[in-house]
């Protein structure tokens, strides 16, 4: 109820109009209002929202972007710096073949100063062994016992062979901790060759992640080709374990895939190329993490780095919580100056439209009663000179009678010359109360008589009366109700208004007019036992166009009544209950005034 | 006393100057200005009454010949019309007016008045 309580406070006065279409120059109002809102809106609007968009889109490219940025870098230097670690060693190894010979590295002793030289110098080799090219080791240095072990079934060894160079994937052996190793092919004079196989910690490894100092939210482990975690990692499973991740893409998780399909994992990540690469995926919090991953040159070894999204896209979710802000403040403020403005020009169009309406239907109207004025008067005076030779003559037959012996006593002769010099005069008051109202077309301000302009009016309305058997009651309360005001127009004002009361009247209805006079001003007060006027339309009863008579009225007797009254320095109101009648009351001031501008106290 | 009743409708002047020779009173009538002239010209009348409108010369235009010619004369005016040029002519001239169809009361009235000197009106 309250919510329709607002809507009807600041609903515009046109909303609940009816549509004029029987008057010429008004519209539908409504419509206007609608057509003009949802176009300005529109045209305001949509650019709006279409570079909101852009930017929207183009904002969130370039933070993302600049968020991938770094992951991109930590990414290739990481994959460079363990692609450098390995080198190293490889390095190491080739260093070591190339400053001994064959014969010094297989001498006993010689390997373990070699280890404990290179382990005091550059650390993290646990082992070193000489295998000939039969696959047996034939020397070794290290916490086993591995002298002699036979490698040539094993898969490595096929793999060195072929290439010179190999490094393993991470394993834990027969010691139990992960480590791996890197084996070196070096030709001896003719045709034969030897193996340097040393084993690596992957405590280096580790060392040199560690060493990237990233934020404890951030993941970074080596993985081989397989998803088999090479380094322990944070968040994702630990070392030899398959790390956890869950693949973007058609619900595919990493750890559904079988050992067969592990070509599927690097190829899904995309991260068998060198050149680093990132992608989105879901974390098993359903979060969103960015994975920048590269393969190690040389080795079986893929770097990863796994970035929560949060951290990288706060500035962009404030942005984008800004962004929407801005939007949604500004489409609200257009569409409230659009629809505060759209609807302060239509009804301001509508008033005007109204006013206009109304003055034209004012001239009309006026046009109409000078037109039946002049009909009235030309009539009149055509009729007044027949009715004198017919005065005349009755009263020259009456004469005529009166002089002659014969007939002066005929009583019934008498009687008729009368009767007829009666109705010329009955024909006479009337045709001068015709001439009278044409007269007064023309605004003349002089003395008037409010109850001989009142009786005048009575007098019009006195037959309708006698034939629907109405009781007109005339009271005159004060002596002498005279002011100065113009005739035509008080004439019109109470024959309005009488003739309203007649409507509202049913047969036999009664009607009551009190003429008061005061000091300052003459009061008239109408009263009719009608049907009454319902208590909404009571406010609306003086405005123009207004009517309960549906087809019959065109709205406007009241509201010319009412301007009649204002123009001659009066006041007219109206007091009324539904079914037991209505009561105009009209008030005159007493003292001359063509402007209008005396302010009256009908109350007092 | 001697009367002269123009008005362009001989039914009402006849009858008129007829009622007023029953009371005694000799009226004539003319129905236009020219024959009003003329008869005023052959005898002299005491008062005229005049219609104001008048085919040809108007009742107006023939009062102002008559009190030119005749200063002694006295005037009444009948009229059927009420405009206010009808009136103000009526006012300005000085004399009584009536209004058609008139109360031939009223009229004697008038013209007893007339002729008795009783003080009129200066326009």
């Amino acid at each position: 109820m309250k919510i329709r309580n607002i809507i009807n406070k600041i609903k515009p006065r046109f909303w609940d109009e009816a549509i004029h279409q029987d008057q010429p120059g008004l519209f539908n109002y409504r419509r206007i209002w609608k057509l003009t809102v949802f176009c300005v809106s529109f045209v305001a609007i949509t650019p709006l929202m279409v570079l909101s968009f852009m930017d929207y889109n183009l904002s969130r490219k370039t933070l993302q972007a600049e968020a991938s940025f770094p992951i991109m870098r930590l990414v290739s230097n990481t994959t460079l710096n363990v692609g450098t670690f390995l080198e190293e060693k490889t390095a190491l190894l080739r260093f070591i073949v190339q400053n001994n010979n064959y014969h010094d590295l297989i001498r006993p002793g010689h390997l373990e100063k070699l280890l404990s030289d290179i382990n005091s110098s550059f650390g993290g080799f646990a082992d070193l062994g000489v295998i000939d090219s039969r696959g047996i080791q034939i020397s070794y240095t290290g916490p086993f016992d591995f002298q002699g072990k036979d490698y040539s079934m094993q898969e490595w060894f096929n793999e060195v062979v072929e290439k010179n160079l190999y490094v393993s994937e991470v394993f834990r052996g027969y010691r139990d901790e992960p480590h791996f190793v890197i084996a070196f092919k070096e030709y001896l004079p003719g045709e034969n060759w030897f193996i340097l196989r040393a084993t690596i910690d992957t405590e280096e490894f580790n060392r040199l992640l560690q060493s990237l100092n990233v934020r404890p939210s951030t993941d970074v482990f080596l993985v081989n080709k397989n998803g088999i975690l090479q380094t322990p990692s944070a968040f994702h499973g630990d070392v030899l374990e398959r790390v956890k991740i869950d693949l973007p893409g058609p619900d595919v998780k990493s750890s559904d895939l079988e050992p067969a399909d592990s070509n599927n994992f690097k190829n899904l990540l995309g991260c068998v190329s060198r050149e680093s690469s990132i992608l989105e995926i879901n974390d098993s919090k359903d979060s969103k993490k960015f994975l920048g991953c590269a393969l190690i040159n040389n080795s079986p070894f893929i770097f990863m780095v796994i970035k929560s999204q949060r951290e990288l896209m706060e500035n962009w979710w404030k942005m984008r919580m800004e962004l929407i802000g801005f939007m949604l403040i500004s489409v609200t403020s257009i569409l409230l100056v659009i629809l505060s403005a759209a609807t302060y020009l239509v009804s301001r169009i509508h008033d005007a439209d109204i006013k206009r309406a109304s003055a034209l239907h004012k001239i009309e109207h006026t046009n109409k009663m000078a037109s039946i004025g002049r009909l009235a008067a030309g009539v009149a005076h055509e009729i007044n000179n027949p009715l004198a030779i017919i005065n005349e003559k009755a009263g020259l037959l009456k004469d005529l009678f009166g002089y002659s012996e014969k007939y002066s006593k005929d009583e019934k002769l008498n009687s008729i010359a009368d009767s007829i010099i009666h109705s010329v005069e009955r024909c006479s008051a009337i045709t001068r109360r015709l001439l009278g109202f044409a007269k007064h077309v023309d605004v003349e301000w002089k003395k008037v008589r409010i109850d001989n302009v009142v009786r005048d009016v009575l007098g019009f309305l006195d037959k309708e009366a006698q034939y629907r058997e109405l009781e007109v009651n005339l009271e005159i309360d004060g002596e002498n109700p005279e002011l100065i005001s113009d005739q035509g127009q008080l004439e019109q004002v109470f024959l309005n208004i009488i003739n309203n009361a007649f409507a509202a009247v049913d047969d036999k209805g009664r009607i009551d007019v009190k003429i008061s006079t005061y000091p300052e001003h003459v009061q008239v007060r109408i009263a009719d036992n009608g049907c009454g006027i319902a208590p909404e339309n009571l406010k609306k009863i003086f405005e123009p166009f207004f009517t309960t008579k549906g087809e019959q009225g065109t709205g406007l007797g009241l509201s010319i009544t009412y301007g009649l009254v204002k123009k001659l320095g009066g006041d007219l109101s109206v007091e009324s209950e539904p079914g037991k009648g209505s009561v105009f009351t009209v008030c005159l001031s007493r003292k001359f005034n063509p402007k209008g501008t005396v302010s009256l106290d009908c109350h007092k | 006393m001697k009367i002269l009743l123009v008005d362009d409708e001989i039914e009402l002047v006849s009858a008129m100057s007829e009622r007023l020779g029953l009371r005694g009173i000799e009226a004539d009538f003319a129905t236009n200005a020219i024959q009003a002239l003329q008869m005023a010209g052959e005898k002299k009348y005491d008062l005229a009454v005049l219609d104001v409108k008048m085919p040809g010369i108007s009742g107006l235009d023939l009062w102002k010949l008559l009190k030119e010619q005749y200063p002694e004369m006295k005037f009444i005016f009948l009229t059927g019309h009420t405009s206010q040029d009808d009136f103000k002519a009526g006012t300005k001239t000085g004399h009584n007016y009536l209004l058609k169809p008139i109360s031939f009361d009223a009229l004697l009235e008038r013209i007893n008045q007339s002729i008795s000197g009783s003080p009129e009106r200066e326009g």
